[in-house]
């Protein structure tokens, strides 16, 4: 075995088909894309070598700048909390419920399955108001307040599609970490609660330590998941309102798709791309700080 | 080590070369004949007359079939009829992609800016014409003179098939009118005097979708129409005059003063189509500014529970002092429907005329749907409603556009997004004609 494995040879055929399809699938549209965003134009129109006019035109473009702070906060407020809602969950997983976990972790891992679109739709009938009101107002209106037009305002399409998404990913999290957690010598927690680490202690100075690598890596799943989110957004409130909480993505897709600008379209989703590798480096930075340290 | 570096180096710009290269040889290309002229019937007949409509709009596709099958019989037995379906929101972009392929449809469904003759599609040559067509066959006077102007306005010459002509103004409910002692508002301020009564007695006085955002800026559009003039929206296309001018902001104003006031009742930025017109049809509203697309509804027995006889259609009213006139009505053809030059060849003109002659009757009958069409032959049974709008639309002398006809597609996306901005306090009328002027002049 390990003289097929040492041959180039093998190792070459063996992984050609796969490397092969990965490259077509992956490399040649991320390629074309970033080429793209270097001309102007669409497939009927033709494309005009533009050179960085692209990008020169993304940092004045307001639209465009208010896209990738919507993104960015989106990305931040999402990820702190739903790493931290899924490292709650996990703990609780692994030291109160302990083997009884398994009903709660299947319950609160259920809304991850669901696509998110329907729980975009479903979010946004809770807070729907007028003829068809949702159970959110009428909570208001039942303890006397008025009902709210929640996504008529910025800041209550924010926080409903950050509930949401906090509500269909914290399981995923939970599960995540737990298997973390699981790693953790058993003989480690007990030594250090024999030493008097209990509580917060226990979770501050060995919990979180032993664990680092699984959350840094939750944190950068994460991270890159929600700087991408579009399908969620777009359902809750179409970007809206106005265009005040639309995401990147979205402004990407009209740009390139409604508005046939494939080029301009391309280079927003290379900016896209640029700031999950910025995000996705900076753990790491700050993981290999916090270890040299 | 620094071998290796230069190697990498070297990689990475061979991929970059590599991605940029190919690319380079579509530069300044063109998939069509670069010509800027519209070509007319002259192309080459396909084997299949293909249509590509609208998923959202299945009567055009059965009422196509119905006349494959009837008046169109022996067109159809020349060139059979072949249906394709997309998303109303992918149309763009399946239509730009398919004709840079050279796959377009016979007859297909388009984007407003596509077709100008500044469009992508007009500018590759693409998009037949087809008065030029229709004449040659001796059947351009089934095409109502309204609805000809009205495309030629809109897309820049006759290059879409009026498969529908709907005029657009208030749906009102007779009955809680009567109730409040009110009659047919003449002018905006006594709309507003109107709707402050209505809500007073517990009536929300005007539903619109604002989810859509377009039922809004049509009433900020008439409004700047009957205060400025039906040249209001040319005159910005031109750059005669500024979204930001004092008489177009006073539109502006009005819709936001109108939302503040609470007249769309609540919830309304979030209101979808069907939710709004079912306020309406339900009684629970005693207006709304819509097109006569909605007579579908008002004829569906299950959707119209206030009963058709209690459904008035009111122009929009004038504005005080303003140059444009209450029986300006604004009116659109429908989805533009143009037909593929390089394909209009002899059987697919024929295929074209037999539906300008007999499209016009076979819709009204079967489905109740007004068109661009003469109505040629007897129609039976159709209801008192869309008899009152037919007749209203013959005796129309002048129409104007909607607000955003004139567009680029940019403008007219953002128009409809920041206007829940506006109705709902958190943009200013002069921020958002601003940025709309702005948008204009960046896409000019």
């Amino acid at each position: 075995m390990n003289s097929i494995f040492g041959d180039r040879k093998t190792i070459f055929i063996l992984l050609a088909p796969a490397l092969l399809l990965y490259t077509l699938l992956k490399i040649v549209p991320v390629a074309w894309s970033f080429g793209l965003s270097f001309f102007e134009g669409n497939t009927l129109r033709g494309f005009e070598w533009v050179g960085f006019q692209n990008f020169a035109t993304f940092f004045t473009d307001g639209a465009a700048l208010q896209s990738m702070w919507v993104s960015i906060f989106f990305a931040i407020v999402a990820t702190v909390g739903q790493v931290a809602l899924g490292y709650g969950l996990a703990l609780l997983y692994v030291f109160v419920l302990r083997k009884g976990s398994s009903f709660v972790r299947t319950i609160v891992f259920f809304p991850a399955i669901l696509p998110t679109v329907a729980v975009a739709l479903l979010f946004k009938s809770f807070v729907a108001v007028g003829q068809n009101q949702g159970p959110v107002n009428d909570i208001i209106n039942f303890f006397g307040g008025d009902s709210v037009e929640v996504l008529a305002s910025t800041a209550g399409t924010m926080t409903t599609a950050i509930v949401m998404t906090l509500w269909g990913s914290m399981g995923f999290y939970a599960v995540l970490l737990y298997a973390g957690l699981l790693d953790i010598p058993e003989e480690v927690i007990e030594s250090a609660r024999l030493d008097g680490a209990n509580g917060l202690k226990l979770v501050r100075h060995i919990i979180v330590p032993l664990s680092l690598p699984i959350l840094l890596s939750s944190i950068i799943f994460s991270l890159n998941s929600t700087l991408k989110v579009f399908d969620s957004l777009l359902a809750l409130n179409g970007g809206g309102p106005g265009t005040s909480t639309a995401p990147l993505t979205l402004y990407m897709y009209r740009t390139a798709f409604e508005y046939a600008e494939y080029g301009y379209g391309s280079t927003i989703a290379l900016v896209l791309t640029m700031l999950c590798l910025v995000f996705t480096l900076a753990i790491f930075r700050s993981s290999r700080r916090k270890a040299e340290v | 080590m620094n071998t290796r570096s230069n190697r990498r180096r070297i990689a990475a710009l061979g991929i970059a070369l590599a991605a940029v290269v190919p690319l380079a040889a579509c530069a300044g290309g063109n998939a069509g004949s670069g010509s800027t002229e519209a070509g007319g019937a002259g192309g080459t007949d396909p084997d299949k007359f293909t249509v590509m409509t609208a998923n959202e709009n299945p009567v055009l596709s059965d009422e196509l079939d119905a006349l494959a099958a009837g008046a169109c019989k022996a067109e159809n037995k020349a060139l059979p009829i072949e249906h394709q379906k997309v998303a109303q929101a992918d149309v763009v972009q399946k239509v730009t992609l398919l004709a840079s392929q050279g796959a377009l449809a016979t007859h297909t469904i388009a984007g407003t800016a596509l077709i100008r003759p500044d469009g992508d599609l007009g500018k590759a040559g693409l998009v037949g014409d087809l008065k030029a067509a229709l004449e040659d066959a001796g059947t351009w006077d089934n095409v109502l003179p309204a609805a000809a102007s009205t495309v030629e306005q809109v897309y820049g010459g006759m290059f879409s098939m009026p498969y529908q002509y709907n005029i657009e103004g208030i749906f009102y409910n007779k009955q809680i009118f009567a109730g409040n002692g009110l009659e047919e508002p003449q002018t905006w301020d006594d709309l507003v005097a109107d709707a402050a009564k209505l809500q007073k007695a517990g009536v929300t006085p005007m539903t619109e979708a604002g989810a859509n955002g377009w039922p809004l800026t049509r009433i900020l559009g008439m409004y700047i129409y009957r205060n400025v003039g039906p040249d209001a929206m040319v005159a910005i296309q031109k750059g005669d005059a500024k979204l930001t001018d004092p008489e177009y902001l006073a539109g502006a104003q009005a819709l936001a003063d109108f939302a503040e006031a609470g007249y769309f009742g609540e919830g309304f930025s979030t209101r979808d189509g069907d939710t709004s017109s079912n306020m309406f049809l339900t009684g629970e509203a005693a207006m709304t500014y819509d097109g006569t697309w909605l007579l579908s509804a008002i004829n569906d027995p299950d959707r119209n529970q206030i009963g058709g006889e209690n459904v008035g259609f009111m122009p929009f009213p004038s504005v005080d002092g303003g140059k444009g006139s209450i029986d300006q009505y604004p009116a659109n053809a429908g989805a533009p429907m143009i037909v593929n030059a390089e394909q209009f060849g002899p059987k697919v003109q024929d295929w074209i005329s037999c539906i300008a002659e007999n499209y016009g009757q076979q819709a009204l009958q079967d489905a109740g749907v007004i068109s661009g069409f003469k109505v040629n032959g007897d129609v039976t049974d159709i209801s008192e409603n869309t008899a009152e709008i037919q007749q209203r639309i013959e005796g129309i002398d002048e129409t104007v556009l909607w607000f955003e006809a004139l567009f680029d597609p940019k403008s007219n996306s953002l128009a409809s997004t920041n206007v829940t901005l506006l109705t709902t306090g958190q943009m200013s009328p002069e921020d958002y004609m601003k940025d709309l002027q702005a948008s204009l002049d960046a896409n000019k």
